[in-house]
């Protein structure tokens, strides 16, 4: 479904941004895709929306997005929430593109926290918006410190935390933003995405983009890169598996939300992916409680 | 008369800026630009267009004997980009390079630190030929889907060597965009460089 949102506005430079602004963002998207999985540090502006709404996310969209893209933007997978709706709007309305829920017809799609169940093709860059860029953050705070442990590719500080959970719990207990290492390299966050999505950043055919606005980092994983989620040999990487399928659409090995239905303790487990859900249903598809839909 | 800079500066810059980044995000392959520049030679459309899109104040410009000779090219460039041209090849941040078989040492660019590697210049070559037809390169490495191939001309008989040797130092080194009639190309130095058997 390709729409029209609102009128577009005027008064504004295309997609919002000024041009040096933008120069300054896409000479740092150019570096982080030389260095993949590196952090490079950009000149991050004061966004129309507060902190923690994605303005990383927004302003390399911005930077990136032309007249003939087609923009599809997602909040936890799903395409009509507060965020997505609202960034969609924005640039519906700034820049006049067109906006699609279809993963498939996207060109440019902004994400928060999850990376759609479709398969993603060549033609289109996925945009994370991240609030902690840093792996090593909750490890250590000083960014001094930091910047010298990726010069040195010094890790062992992240496998300890994961040999901790290990202690902990009898298994790596990290389930969200679980760290990465991007073309044998840099160990990079994969943002707070559910470790179930982070199979799908491996040898991706779309370029990832993630842009961190508060923390003023933009990184990259080119098309077609190893990826490959930190582990131990008697630990493998694991992903979520839910015991049953979605109670919309009936699809298996996809990522669920959980849904109360009334305070009695009623709740189903449907798509995160709206759009994966909705384009299954029209296809026919029937889960056990699509009556609720 | 001062030539013209980009007709639509908004969506001409972010074109050229789509080609560049897709050429480099996609090592091998050809990404075409329509630049509508007819700059002072020996400047061609596609090196004043990279610099028209990317550089400013913020990111100054080096110039290679060829480009520096002219005086027209410098005054082109400052007047439509507003970016320092300097002399110094280690505060660049893009080297617009016309002769392309005269190419510098990469060494005298920026090639970034350790901590820093992304302090470091991307060199743009101006090249007569440029394809992914057999007789040049075999690439690898990240945006490459199992190995790909780039042949461009006229280059430095050591090139691939050069090339290899930036790889070699990364997360430091410096990048490259190809700069064909029409069309760019990318090395970035993520990319491993093999002569092609």
């Amino acid at each position: 479904m390709t729409t029209a949102v609102a009128m577009p506005e005027t008064g504004y430079n295309f997609a919002y941004l000024d041009e040096g602004t933008k120069r300054m963002i896409r000479r740092a998207i150019l570096k982080a895709i030389a260095i993949p999985g590196y952090q490079v540090p950009f000149a991050s502006r004061e966004m129309p929306m507060p902190y923690g709404w994605g303005t990383g996310g927004v302003q390399v969209t911005a930077a990136i997005l032309g007249q003939d893209d087609v923009l599809k933007v997602i909040d936890q997978g799903s395409d009509d929430t507060t965020n997505a709706v609202s960034i969609r709007a924005f640039f519906a309305r700034t820049a006049d593109v067109a906006v699609t829920t279809r993963t498939r017809d996207a060109t440019v799609i902004q994400t928060r926290h999850r990376i759609p169940e479709a398969p993603l093709h060549e033609g289109q860059v996925l945009v994370y918006q991240v609030p902690i860029p840093e792996p090593l953050r909750f490890l250590e705070p000083r960014e001094t410190e930091t910047r010298q442990l990726h010069a040195l590719a010094e890790y062992g500080l992240m496998h300890v935390k994961l040999y901790e959970d290990i202690a902990r719990h009898g298994h790596i207990a990290t389930t969200y933003a679980y760290p990465v290492e991007v073309a044998g390299r840099y160990v990079m966050d994969p943002s707070p995405t559910p470790k179930f999505d982070n199979p799908k950043m491996d040898d991706c055919p779309a370029l990832q983009l993630f842009g961190a606005g508060r923390e003023k980092r933009i990184y990259a994983v080119p098309p077609h890169t190893r990826v490959r989620s930190l582990d131990f040999e008697d630990h493998p990487f694991r992903v979520q598996a839910f015991d049953r399928p979605c109670a919309l659409c009936g699809a298996e090995g996809v990522y669920l939300d959980e849904v109360l239905l009334d305070d009695a303790g009623g709740r189903m487990f449907v798509c995160s992916d709206t759009d994966h859900c909705e384009e299954r249903r029209a296809d026919g598809h029937v889960g056990a409680e699509a009556a609720h839909a | 008369m001062l030539a013209r800079g980009f007709a639509d500066p908004v969506h001409d810059a972010q074109g050229v800026f789509r080609a560049v980044m897709d050429a480099l995000a996609r090592p091998g392959t050809i990404q075409p630009v329509a630049t509508r520049l007819a700059p002072p030679a020996p400047l061609t459309p596609e090196l004043a267009a990279v610099a028209l899109a990317l550089a400013d104040s913020d990111a100054p410009l080096w110039l290679d004997a060829g480009l520096a000779r002219d005086p027209a090219v410098a005054g082109f460039l400052r007047f439509h980009t507003g970016a320092r041209i300097t002399d110094d090849p280690a505060e660049a941040a893009f080297a617009l390079v016309s002769d392309a078989a005269a190419c510098p040492d990469f060494a005298i660019f920026a090639n970034g630190t350790p901590a820093y590697p992304d302090r470091s210049a991307t060199l743009v070559l101006a090249v007569s030929e440029l394809g992914d037809g057999p007789g040049g390169w075999r690439l690898e490495g990240p945006g490459i889907r199992g190995s790909a191939r780039l042949a461009a001309s006229p280059l430095p008989a050591d090139f691939s060597a050069r090339l290899a040797r930036n790889h070699a130092g990364f997360p430091q080194g410096i990048d490259l965009i190809l700069a064909g009639p029409g069309r760019v190309a990318g090395l970035p130095r993520s990319t491993r460089v093999t002569l092609e058997d």
